[in-house]
């Protein structure tokens, strides 16, 4: 690893990771300004995953927002275009609350989007750099597949009220098959109906064990036809271990249709990779191309790796008022040349650790 | 290494009585002492007792791989957990209360005091009543008696505390029990030891009505 390599943290050695891995696939680097009007987002508000924005209102009295969201604004810059697909990738920090104390954080996100005339290539390609994205960041890592249109079908086919049919999706997120039971069977859903989503819900796993039972339930066929593509080229691209098929992947369906997905890595508590396909949300914004992208919250991210510097320089060099300021320069660019981390104090700082503690002495200058 | 974070009392020793009965056990937990994490190491688990309201926040941020919290809890905090079981103990009802000749006056705001704010507001949300949640952290059957609130929104088991001091049950809310809950990312990685919980406490549970 080059020096340069060495004093990023994890964070940023992931974040050049993915930039390099999306480039490589022609993807260009979207960049964005810090804030953009607020109308952007408040016609979306469901789509963000927090709804709350900060805002301010700039010197022209128009309300700004600070970003909270990325692919918005890539939707919005990039036109309808039947020539060809736009490859997009962005490495922008975010603006949102998280967390239980409901404050406000800034979160640093990379992701890509893909918007046109999408075909079943093109899906595979944001999937398997999905995979590839978990792959950069730890070895131990899956990728959660899932089918709206399925859960869309199974759900609708239980023929309850949309508030019922929220109610039922959030216990699907949540795989809380005893409250999806009580629910169905308190709105009167058939029991074949009901025994059928249940069956999905329950199960995930690898593609070989669910796809034949997606086979028996009563699940779209181009849906089932679409995973068994998809599932095909994980394998073929040699990624077919970190594939699960999970259909507690639930993004907001005003926006989100067919192929959603979500990404682990072992030792981050919660999703760190976060995708699918979002035809609705184009239609929402006036568009007609389709698009596919996901997202990669990397502020968890410094947990997986431990630290490594346990001291804080490798020398630490101590000089007093006898010490020529040019000899001092000399010395500290000679050990900096020479690779160490090298840090000039009259005193040592208390509650700092060195590798090793030195006396500047002009005479013996340059032989350390 | 599988972690399980228990709530602390009578509720916690119940359940875990139902892990040792699934063949998780871990003798040393039943030891008297002031130790906080106890081990099987042959079965490699480790237990931990933590205060029953912060059980999901541990199950939340993968400090513990899974754990049993009341669905009060959940359903206030809603923590990123998959919820899989409905132990079928410790049930009570989340509720309304109120002094037994109190009458609603719907041209004035309620006042309703709890520690379930959220709860309590998508209630009120999910009839159309415009409220004033007034948050306590305890002793909330004190507020109607002080004229502090016009209601409370809270727990309710035997309704013992809420007779003796007057108060009468107005509209329930939702049965509350408690629930196995385990961490997304940890229902990936350690799979197998956690279905395995969750079919042992089921055979257990599919007892119970």
């Amino acid at each position: 690893m080059n020096p340069e390599t060495l004093v990023m943290s994890a964070e940023e050695q992931i974040q050049l990771r993915l930039r390099s891995l999306y480039q490589q696939y022609g993807y260009a680097q979207y960049r964005m300004n810090k804030f953009e009007e607020y109308d952007l987002y408040a016609g979306n508000k469901d789509f963000l995953i927090s709804e709350n924005v900060l805002t301010f209102t700039d010197l022209n009295g128009r309300l700004m927002a600070l970003k909270p969201d990325v692919t918005l604004s890539i939707v919005r810059f990039t036109g309808d275009r039947a020539d060809a697909v736009q490859k997009l990738y962005y490495n922008e920090n975010v603006y949102r609350t998280a967390g239980t104390d409901r404050s406000f954080r800034e979160i640093p996100q990379t992701g890509l989007e893909c918007i046109g005339p999408l075909d079943g290539y093109c899906v595979l390609e944001v999937l398997t750099l999905a995979a590839e994205s978990l792959k950069c960041i730890s070895r131990r890592s899956v990728l959660e597949l899932s089918h709206l249109d399925i859960i869309a079908a199974l759900v609708g086919a239980l023929g309850v009220p949309a508030e019922t049919q929220k109610q039922i999706i959030r216990c699907i997120g949540g795989k809380n098959l005893h409250e999806l039971q009580s629910l169905c069977r308190a709105s009167g859903a058939g029991e074949g109906e009901t025994e059928a989503l249940e069956r999905l819900v329950s199960a995930s796993g690898k593609p070989g064990e669910v796809l034949p039972l997606l086979r028996v339930l009563p699940c779209p066929a181009e849906a089932v036809a679409e995973l068994e593509k998809l599932v095909e080229g994980f394998e073929a691209a040699g990624l077919g271990e970190m594939l699960r098929l999970d259909f507690s992947v639930i993004n907001d369906m005003q926006y989100y249709n067919g192929i959603v997905f979500r990404g682990y890595v072992e030792g981050v508590p919660t999703g760190v990779l976060s995708g699918g396909r979002y035809d609705r949300l184009m239609e929402k914004m006036g568009r007609s191309s389709g698009a596919i992208g996901f997202a990669v919250y990397l502020d968890e991210l410094d947990r997986i790796v431990p630290r490594t510097d346990s001291t804080d320089a490798d020398v630490l060099l101590l000089y007093d008022d006898s010490a020529d300021s040019t000899a001092l320069c000399r010395e500290m660019r000679l050990l900096a040349a020479r690779g160490r981390r090298v840090l000039a104090q009259r005193t040592v700082p208390q509650g700092m650790r060195f590798g090793e503690i030195r006396h500047f002495r002009e005479k013996e200058a340059g032989t350390c | 290494m599988l972690n399980i974070a228990l709530p602390k009392g009578r509720l916690g020793e119940k359940v875990y009585g139902m892990f040792a009965l699934s063949g998780f056990e871990c003798p040393a937990i039943l030891e008297e002492s002031r130790k906080l994490i106890f081990e099987n190491g042959e079965k490699e688990l480790r237990y931990f007792w933590v205060k029953p309201s912060d059980v999901a926040v541990y199950v939340a941020r993968g400090a513990a791989d899974v754990g049993v919290a009341g669905k009060d809890i959940l359903l206030e905090h809603v923590p990123d957990v998959y919820e899989l079981l409905d132990l079928k103990i410790g049930r009570c009802r989340m509720a309304v209360a109120a002094p037994a000749g109190f009458r609603d006056d719907p041209r004035r705001k309620l006042r309703v005091a709890t520690k379930f704010d959220r709860i309590a507001r998508e209630y009120y949300a999910s009839i159309g009543r415009d409220i004033d949640i007034i948050h306590l952290n305890g002793s909330i059957e004190l507020a109607p008696l002080l004229g502090l609130s016009d209601v409370i929104v809270d727990i309710v088991e035997t309704g013992t505390t809420l007779r003796e001091n007057g108060l009468k049950v107005f509209a329930e809310i939702l049965p509350i029990s408690a629930r196995l809950i385990t961490n997304k990312a940890s229902y990936e990685f350690k799979r197998e030891a956690v279905d395995a919980i969750r079919r042992g406490l089921l055979a257990q549970t599919e007892e119970r009505p």
